[in-house]
């Protein structure tokens, strides 16, 4: 195979599992990495001119919609996992509310063997925490968790449990098999028919509002739970103030949580949506510049542990309706770097070992996705990213590699982009080309 | 003036706007107001009312307003949206734009659907109503039938009362008024007053019986009985009690000032019988000057600014 020996020259290599930032090569071989070092040497090698540019472990995605069984007309683990490839992943965990949903191990096998066959990113599938995602009965942790397809994340994506005994059941059944539970925080009483962010902005264009205590009292609710039980909680797309300090104060309490936020809570306001286009609606919904201030300082100080694009494709007739009508949901896989690196890191509110932590490490520590998200130390599987910090791209909705096209940066001008991607050393991304 | 190219939210006009539509429906009123009468404005214009949400008063007053002003009128409903027969939104619009209207009037159940329209078609979009957002000819015609009572409404005071929350009417009216220089407070139970209110430029009041008395106009808005059994207020009852009109709190206004409501009247909740019909109520004439503010509404978003009442066939 061509791509056996290959010696990434002269990047600057980001890996924050082992605190590494200098300008080293990176040699590859066999899928592994061979050496990290100054000047490295190998006749044999391919070698890639990485001058100027970042070298980070590939990333890992905790919360992705590859729609693959059910809904492949909006995207399929074949066209996820490209998009994937595109963003500078190697690993993706996508959501259980598929059609039929992920709450039994064939399921979870199937979309995990569709992974390997398209081998463009591993796939880790999420099992859903009830059967149906109906928030009653219990899906069977175990038959999942011993699959091949090793399913130790459970969610009901998109529908909180919101039976507190339901919840307090599925943390402590968890417990059994240290595996992770990640509860929609949503309490659906406070947002039946909510449409956008409660505030300003709602108030003015007559839709119905999504209150912040929704999301936060879930959250505190959840987190009482999990301190009860000792079990571990993982709090998907943080979006509000509120949630950030609940969520820092458990931590410095010792409750075993985790939290990640997306792109685009990190870069985007309700007020945008006085256009009233649909490709801004997303649950949570956008919030106010208030919040986004704050997660952007949790994510910066390690109180939300990691960045997650909650990539959710949508068919565009979907998401041609009237706004109430539209389903929730944005792209996020192929735009999550660019817009963390324009808004976070070229501001210089992350340096970059910390930006590079929270889409490898970060993601990395809340579940177990195998050789993914660092080190680069000798012998580890070449799951790779390089990425040109300083690329000035603009977003063409229509060239992404998703089958949709609902991502709200369309025509957004962004700093960074990735240039390669390797999984297990084979490019999966080959200077911006998708190696399908 | 700026021209008009589409009317969506009372936001997006500025206050000449705003006056050039009284004004050109003061000229027209005489033609809204005459039965079996119509002159050639707009002959060979095609008006679409694109009716997404039920509604009987306002489609029928848009449907007068064009014939009064010779434009040929097409309907087109559908209840709830457009999906529920497998179409998308955007298929309604480009199905609308292949029939060649040269106006679409659209009421929708959805906030910002006209916007969302305006997007996809070239000719002018005119929302008749949009969800809990706009209802600008609504309030266009509130603001005309106000100014043929009190005169210029700078520094005059409007009290609107009730379920601000989910009302449409109260989001254009208030801006209206505001444009044209009035004062406005809100009285209203806190569970439907609109988060952050405070951003609308107005005074927010607890008590009725308080700001009566400096009143011009008292606002009306309709109360929808379902709210109740979603706990914004216990009973329509209470409700009476405390944010109602009645004779009582008739009296306590200045003897000019007038009641307004845009209808339909839940009579005995938000108003009592004897008020709805006593002289003070203009419940009535705002219906009639609803047509001529439309009629003015199509003139100019559809033949730019001539003697409205002229022939330009």
């Amino acid at each position: 195979m061509s791509d056996s020996t290959i010696l990434l020259r002269g990047g600057r290599v980001l890996d924050p599992a082992s605190g590494t930032d200098a300008v080293l090569d990176v040699l590859v071989r066999d899928g592994r990495v061979e050496a990290v070092g100054e000047q490295l040497a190998a006749d044999d090698a391919e070698v890639v001119d990485c001058a100027g540019r970042w070298v980070t472990p590939g990333f890992v995605d905790l919360h992705t919609h590859l729609r693959e069984p059910g809904f492949e007309d909006a995207e399929d683990v074949a066209s996820g996992s490209a998009a994937g490839a595109a963003g500078g992943y190697t690993a993706l965990c996508p959501m259980a509310n598929t059609d039929p949903v992920c709450d039994a191990a064939a399921v979870a096998e199937s979309v995990w063997r569709r992974g390997n066959e398209v081998g463009l990113a591993d796939v880790f599938p999420v099992g859903a925490i009830t059967k149906g995602l109906r928030g009653e009965q219990l899906a069977e942790f175990g038959e999942l968790h011993d699959s091949a397809a090793r399913v130790d994340f459970f969610s009901d994506d998109g529908k909180p449990v919101a039976d507190s005994l339901v919840m307090r059941r599925a943390l402590q059944y968890a417990s059994a098999f240290d595996v992770v539970i990640c509860n929609h925080s949503e309490d659906p009483d406070l947002t039946a028919g909510a449409q956008m962010n409660e505030g300003e902005a709602s108030s003015v264009l007559g839709l119905p509002g999504w209150p912040h205590e929704a999301e936060e009292i879930m959250i505190a609710r959840d987190l009482i739970l999990a301190a009860g039980v000792g079990a571990r909680l993982h709090v998907p797309h943080v979006s509000t103030a509120g949630a950030v300090e609940l969520i820092r104060a458990a931590k410095a309490r010792g409750v075993r949580v985790t939290a990640e936020v997306t792109p685009h809570h990190l870069s985007l306001q309700d007020h945008l949506i006085r256009s009233y286009d649909p490709v801004l609606k997303v649950n949570p919904p956008l919030r106010t510049e208030a919040d986004v201030q704050a997660l952007r300082t949790a994510l910066a100080d390690g109180t939300i542990d990691c960045v997650a694009t909650d990539h959710a494709p949508h068919a565009p007739e979907l998401k041609d309706q009237e706004w109430e009508h539209a389903p929730c949901g944005m792209l996020g896989l192929e735009t999550a770097f660019a817009v963390v690196h324009t808004e976070l890191v070229a501001t210089g509110l992350m340096d970059p070992l910390t930006a590079i932590a929270r889409f490898t490490t970060g993601p990395a520590g809340v579940r177990d996705v195998g050789a993914h998200g660092g080190a680069l130390t000798p012998g580890a599987d070449a799951n790779l990213a390089v990425l040109d910090p300083a690329q000035r791209w603009t977003v063409d909705g229509r060239a992404l590699r998703s089958k949709a096209r609902n991502t709200p940066f369309h025509g957004a001008e962004l700093v960074g982009r990735p240039v390669h991607t390797l999984l297990r050393g084979r490019f999966t991304l080959r200077d911006g080309k998708v190696q399908a | 003036m700026r021209p008009l190219r589409d009317l969506i939210s009372i936001e997006d006009l500025d206050p000449s706007q705003v006056l050039a539509v009284l004004d050109t429906a003061e000229q027209l009123l005489p033609i809204a107001d005459r039965r079996r009468n119509s002159v050639p404005t707009l002959r060979g214009k095609v008006v679409c009312n694109l009716f997404l949400e039920d509604s009987t008063r306002t489609r029928i007053s848009f449907d007068l307003a064009a014939k009064r002003l010779s434009a040929e009128v097409i309907n087109f409903s559908a209840k709830g949206s457009s999906v529920s027969k497998g179409e998308s939104f955007k298929d309604t619009a480009l199905t609308l734009d292949a029939m060649g209207v040269d106006c679409v009037v659209v009421r929708s159940g959805s906030s910002g659907a006209p916007l969302q329209l305006s997007r996809y078609l070239e000719v002018p979009i005119l929302n008749a109503g949009d969800g809990w957002h706009q209802h600008p000819t609504q309030a266009l015609l509130d603001v005309f039938t106000m100014r043929r009572h009190l005169g210029e409404l700078a520094g005059r005071h409007v009290v609107v009362v009730g379920d601000v929350l989910h009302s449409r009417v109260a989001r254009s009216e208030v801006q209206a008024l505001k444009l044209l220089g009035a004062r406005v407070t809100l009285v209203s139970p806190p569970t439907l007053l609109p988060p952050s209110v405070a951003s609308w430029g107005v005074e927010v009041a607890g008590e009725l019986d308080a700001v009566l008395p400096d009143a011009d106009v008292v606002y009306l808005l309709r109360v929808q009985r379902e709210r109740m059994h979603r706990a914004f207020f216990p009973t329509s009852r209470e409700y009476a009690r405390v944010w109602g009109v009645d004779e009582r709190r008739l009296a306590l206004l200045p003897e000019h000032a007038i009641v307004m409501h845009p209808g339909p009247m839940n009579r005995g909740v938000e108003i009592t019988a004897d008020v709805a019909d006593s002289d003070r109520a203009v419940i009535v004439e705002q219906v009639t000057n609803g047509i001529a503010v439309r009629m003015a509404c199509l003139y100019l978003l559809l033949s730019g600014d001539a003697d409205a009442t002229e022939g330009s066939a």
